[in-house]
């Protein structure tokens, strides 16, 4: 059996794929990877189904021991990985042999880097998806000593998009892309103003259910009856603090819905550092006729 | 076209269907009437439909490739709206054990009400409650038609952790705790019901559109039904109401 072995955990590491589908109207949150894109580009590049999961590092890599030869790929943050203390290349497809040690360094770019192997990983899945979810999985994070099975069947060369062109300039960008969200016209013109002015920091908690910020807008809107909300739905709270909520959160929410980041504002966010700054973005949706 | 259902983009994967209106059973049955033309349609890509009090979310599993040619689709369903093929629900009867050892706040309540707690449990078991959809935890149901007698406001401080199956009131709402939380509610009791279960297939036995009708067991049959649902035995009663 083909396994990979925690040896040490890192700070916040955990399996995710497209994350649960069909079953919001349960309750149930959709999660999944933050960064879809850099998910997909590990995905295709090692020649996996785009659904495959992938495991999510933020931060601070784990160290990870392979019992098995596998192919691997990482992108999205830079979190200098070394092979049996070995400097790894970028943007290459990685064979590791049975006994090595993936470990990881400082952080260099980005948060979250995405760590997929082919053929992808046998791990828990519950209601149609490998995502991790606290209360829902039997594991909502990496932890020491743990064993996670992989798919060694599939270790055979593929064809790849190895010649795909990847673009990562996102990892720097400040800039969040978001539409108006469903109540932003209630907004007076002062508030859009200091909306799309206003330099945010990501606070401290923030997290896979929600990514906070510090500074305040002047809010005087109602709250509104509990509606629907996604992944990227950007909220007013009372106190005049955003919060955009990201892959883990609720299906359905009472704070007015002032912003909806788009698939690449999303993958943006998620690969700041709490303490950085961002700006966001107004993108308009395509023009509708009625 | 009038103001509403008013069809609008929600990221690059869902639309937002908003009714107008506010929370009431004309609202719901017009959003489950248009929820049952969408779930009729088949679309091609994987869709799923959820339901607020006065919203629609259509959610698509990958990003949407021709919004607008799919705007223009769900726009011309909504103005050729057929009558919907079933308007089905459920009532279910769900045991609830108004216990002082799972009541917690009924004695409060019951001073601050000025109601004894026989009263308390006759006006909490006596209507069928609506249930409008599940949101906030897996297998939490927004219900509505609780008397107005009953409400009451939220706990100053919320408890660190409230029992999973814990029945209770926060204002003009009443539900039940789908797992150990941390809640604010006043509590007056507790279902032995597995609200959500992560290994069925249908996870939870209810859905938007059902009712429910709550019902006194004493801690001897509480504890016999809760023995029942670990056996899997347990056969959850409902009335269906063909519409």
């Amino acid at each position: 059996m083909a396994e990979i072995e925690v040896i040490q955990p890192g700070l916040f590491s955990s399996i995710q794929d497209l994350g649960r589908f069909g079953y919001q109207k349960f309750g149930v949150p959709q999660s999944g990877v933050m960064d879809r894109y850099a998910m997909r580009i590990c995905n295709m590049i090692l020649g996996n189904s785009q659904d495959t999961a992938v495991m999510e590092i933020t931060m601070q890599g784990p160290e990870l021991k392979f019992s098995a030869s596998a192919y691997i790929y990482m992108c999205g943050a830079d979190i200098s990985p070394k092979l049996n203390s070995e400097v790894v290349p970028q943007k290459e497809i990685i064979t590791i042999k049975p006994g090595d040690i993936l470990k990881f360094g400082r952080l260099k770019r980005g948060f979250r880097a995405y760590l997929g192997i082919r053929g992808g990983f046998n791990t828990q899945e519950v209601l149609g998806s490998k995502s991790w979810y606290e209360g829902l999985t039997d594991e909502f994070r990496l932890k020491k000593g743990m064993l996670l099975e992989y798919d060694h069947s599939n270790f055979k060369d593929a064809n790849t998009f190895s010649s795909l062109k990847i673009e990562m300039d996102y990892l720097e960008s400040q800039n969040i892309e978001a539409y108006p969200g469903p109540e932003f016209e209630k907004l007076s013109p002062k508030q859009k103003e200091e909306l799309f002015d206003t330099e945010f920091t990501l606070d401290q908690s923030s997290n896979r259910m929600a990514v906070q910020f510090n500074q305040e807008l002047y809010n005087d809107l109602e709250p509104i009856i509990t509606a629907p909300v996604v992944p990227g739905t950007v909220q007013l709270t009372p106190s005049g603090k955003l919060i955009a909520l990201m892959r883990d959160c609720q299906t359905t929410g009472g704070y007015p819905r002032i912003l909806q980041l788009s698939e690449n504002g999303i993958q943006t966010i998620s690969q700041k550092i709490p303490g950085e700054m961002i700006r966001f973005r107004k993108k308009e949706y395509p023009h509708f006729h009625k | 076209m009038p103001d509403y259902p008013k069809i609008s983009a929600f990221g690059d994967r869902s639309f937002l269907i908003d009714f107008g209106g506010g929370i009431g059973e004309e609202t719901l049955k017009k959003v489950l009437f248009y929820k049952n033309i969408l779930e009729n349609e088949r679309i091609k890509e994987k869709v799923e439909i959820t339901n607020t009090y006065n919203s629609l979310l259509v959610s698509y599993e990958l990003a949407i490739e021709d919004v607008y040619g799919e705007f223009l689709r769900l726009n011309s369903l909504f103005s050729e709206a057929k009558i919907p093929k079933n308007n089905n629900y459920k009532t279910f009867n769900v045991p609830v054990c108004y216990d002082a050892d799972f009541g917690w706040d009924l004695d409060f309540i019951s001073v601050r009400k000025n109601l004894r707690v026989e009263e308390i449990i006759r006006l909490h078991t006596a209507p069928v409650y609506q249930i409008y959809f599940i949101g906030f935890l897996p297998g939490f149901l927004y219900l509505g038609g609780l008397d107005p007698q009953l409400q009451i406001s939220r706990k100053k401080t919320p408890r660190k952790l409230v029992e999973k199956g814990s029945v209770g009131i926060g204002e003009n709402q009443t539900g039940i705790y789908p797992k150990n939380s941390p809640g604010g509610w006043q509590i007056l009791g507790r279902s032995p019901l597995k609200l959500f279960d992560k290994n069925e297939d249908l996870p939870c036995p209810f859905s938007a559109g059902d009712k429910i009708k709550f019902f006194a067991v004493s801690r001897e049959e509480y504890d016999r039904i809760h023995k029942e649902i670990n056996e899997g035995n347990y056969e959850l009663k409902f009335e269906d109401h063909h519409g």
